[in-house]
């Protein structure tokens, strides 16, 4: 376990984990949205990686995604983005969100050894269950990166109990079934959900897929170590885009001053 | 032939198959798997099953001997596997009975669907209002357009038309989409998918409910033949399932098979959808097998004349047949499809899909490479009804 991830697991903080999508709206972007998420006290940040068939996620990530693609963002350049988020100082844990045909073509093996080189900490694959991840676990661990599980509401109670003993980095639940993409309500038995997951799990669990007000991220604050935020904040970055593109400086401070409006008071 | 053991209890044809799905339809999948295994041991439900398919598809369909078509083309006779005398005029129906009526013993009340060209949808939206269940289907704003008469017939049928606007708006993002809606709706919906596609047991169950085409043509050429076997057998592939249908008693035959990709404009162009001849393994819709894709792995758009071959993988049997060499594939362009459909036409009487006409041009050109006592079957998917308008279009713009 590397020291990055010893600080988000030692934190006694409600953690608070942005999904952003690599290169939307350009690559200078996706550093300072990186940097400024980390200054309005992001624990760990998730890096999406643009594709052309994202099956898990829903019209606004897609969206960030076409935006990703149209700017030639790919899979080995987020890498090489997570060194140069490195070297303009981010500290906090970064998880690369990717779908598995992009691994598949740039290769398991080069993707690792890149990602090891370049301050990765984790990866996560949301087209990539259990069943299937035996090698690239296995090669993950070989490479100091932590294969993030994500489990749902319906996976069964043996498999979750599974999951959440072998977790690393953190625990994704998915707070609800479907794609990602705001929600306004949440499944009953949640709770209980996310009890059975922290009854095993020795990392932190998390909460994410649909929270967007300060009201629902507190909801989970008790049952769960933490929460993700994704497509709240990439709808965000979509109505700053012009911004983003030309008028940065402005931009990064209307970013700020929504996400601090997120998060809930005692969190930062 | 090794081909016998596949797939595994993973789901896996070699390397093929598997299931690449978000955690949350898992289960489901699980639970498809089981009741499926439980389904086709259980005698009530292939009866049932069987019936249907005589009573309300019409089946068996008949094998036609196409005398001057073989007459004009020279060599080998050729025979025609009549799928598109099904009711609703292609073999998709049989899939979608087999598939609605697991859903019905499975007790979901709702189904979804992907479609291209709407007959897998058209399909589904029957066996829907035939056994009382909502359907929803899926299709690709740029389909609907071109498509509007199966548009329309679905929702005569009582099923609801979901427009998708994501990606390139196609089959590839309608079957996103339905996948995606699946994720959401999966504790009470049923998806059935139109080809031998997908994540397992998806593959093995169309392969299931279509190989009726394989086993009738067996036996309706033994019957004629005197016990003797085809010395080819030809199908269309678009994600393949009236191929690996028509195949399947035949794989562990020494019967030579042939799947016919589209080339479209040409393989050596970029406007074809030949995805065994041009390309690469990867992940598409919850299965690893080949693709056409971008060298970074995003998936690219292909293109064909038949909006039912126009697709940019294929399922993982295909993928596997096609590295074990049991199978031989190849591709037509469009322009040999157009040219063999009017000879159908003209010398047989026949109108057939767009689809299907791509194995019956190819198999014109190896029934006049053999014997006059040689003969070839074609699997003729489906009727051409569905295409006149874009056969117009054609006729006008072209000639
Ligand atoms: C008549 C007909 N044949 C063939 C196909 C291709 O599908 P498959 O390869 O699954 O048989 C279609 C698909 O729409 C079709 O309508």
């Amino acid at each position: 376990m590397n020291k990055r991830w010893k600080v988000f697991q030692h934190s006694s903080d409600y953690r608070f984990t942005p999904y952003i999508m690599a290169g939307d709206p350009c690559e200078e972007a996706t550093i300072e949205l990186s940097l400024a998420l980390e200054e309005c006290g992001a624990h760990a940040l998730e890096l999406g990686v643009p594709y052309s068939d994202p099956l898990a996620d829903g019209p606004v990530i897609q969206r960030a995604g076409m935006r990703g693609l149209a700017q030639n963002m790919n899979l080995e350049k987020t890498v090489k983005l997570v060194a140069k988020l490195r070297e303009r100082g981010l500290k906090i844990p970064v998880i690369i969100f990717t779908y598995y045909n992009l691994l598949l073509q740039l290769g398991e093996n080069r993707f690792l050894k890149l990602a090891e080189n370049s301050g990765v900490d984790g990866v996560l694959v949301p087209d990539l269950p259990y069943e299937e991840s035996g090698y690239l676990q296995e090669m993950c661990s070989e490479h100091n990166l932590a294969l993030i599980s994500l489990v749902s509401p319906t996976t069964r109670e043996e498999k979750l109990a599974k999951l959440s003993r072998e977790a690393e980095g953190f625990l994704y639940c998915i707070s609800s079934l479907g794609v990602t993409g705001v929600r306004s309500e949440f499944r009953a038995g949640l709770d209980d959900f996310l009890k059975a997951a922290k009854r095993n799990s020795r990392v932190p669990v998390l909460v994410g897929f649909g929270l967007s007000t300060r009201e629902q991220i507190q909801q989970f604050d008790g049952s769960s170590d933490g929460f993700i935020v994704g497509s709240a904040i990439v709808k965000k970055i979509e109505e700053l885009e012009s911004d983003l593109l030309t008028n940065r400086e402005e931009a990064i401070k209307t970013f700020k001053s929504y996400i601090e409006s997120l998060l809930p008071v005692y969190s930062r | 032939m090794t081909t016998a053991t596949v797939p595994d209890h993973r789901g896996r044809y070699g390397v093929f198959g598997g299931k690449y799905v978000p955690e949350t339809i898992m289960f489901a999948l699980e639970e498809l798997e089981t009741a499926f295994d439980e389904a086709i041991q259980d005698k009530e439900f292939n009866e049932l099953f069987q019936k249907e398919l005589a009573i309300y598809s019409g089946r068996p369909t008949p094998l036609t001997r196409a005398d001057r078509l073989s007459e004009y083309n020279g060599g080998a006779s050729i025979y025609l596997k009549r799928e598109d005398l099904n009711h609703t005029g292609a073999h998709k129906i049989n899939n979608a009975i087999g598939q609605a009526l697991l859903a019905v013993r499975m007790g979901k009340k709702k189904i979804i669907a992907e479609t291209g060209a709407g007959q897998h949808g058209v399909a589904a939206a029957t066996v829907a209002a035939k056994y009382g269940l909502s359907c929803k289907v899926y299709m690709g704003k740029e389909d609907i357009r071109r498509q509007a008469l199966n548009v329309f017939r679905m929702k005569l049928l009582g099923a609801e038309v979901i427009e998708v606007t994501s990606g390139s708006q196609t089959l590839k993002d309608a079957t996103n989409e339905a996948i995606r809606e699946w994720v959401a709706a999966v504790e009470d919906t049923f998806y059935l998918i139109g080809s031998a596609v997908g994540p397992y047991p998806y593959p093995k169950m169309v392969k299931q409910f279509q190989q009726v085409i394989g086993h009738e043509t067996e036996s309706q050429f033994k019957e004629i033949h005197y016990e003797k076997l085809p010395d080819a057998v030809v199908a269309c592939v678009g994600g393949g399932s009236n191929a690996i249908g028509m195949f399947a008693p035949f794989i562990e035959k020494e019967v030579p098979l042939y799947g016919i990709e589209a080339a479209g404009m040409g393989v050596e162009t970029a406007q074809h959808a030949a995805t065994l001849s041009k390309g690469s393994n990867g992940v598409i819709h919850g299965s690893l097998t080949k693709l056409l894709q971008t060298s970074e792995g995003q998936i690219t758009e292909p293109y064909s004349i038949s909006a039912g071959l126009d697709y940019p993988g294929i399922g993982p049997e295909h993928a596997y047949l096609h590295e074990t060499k049991r199978v031989t594939y190849e591709a037509v362009t469009d322009e040999e499809a157009l040219q063999a459909l009017k000879l159908l036409c003209e010398n047989e009487g026949i109108l057939c899909a767009l689809e299907s006409a791509h194995a019956v041009a190819y198999s014109l050109k190896l029934a006049k490479k053999m014997r006059k006592d040689q003969h070839v079957v074609v699997c003729l998917s489906g009727r051409g009804d569905k295409d006149v308008h874009t056969l117009m279009e054609f006729e006008e713009g072209g000639e």
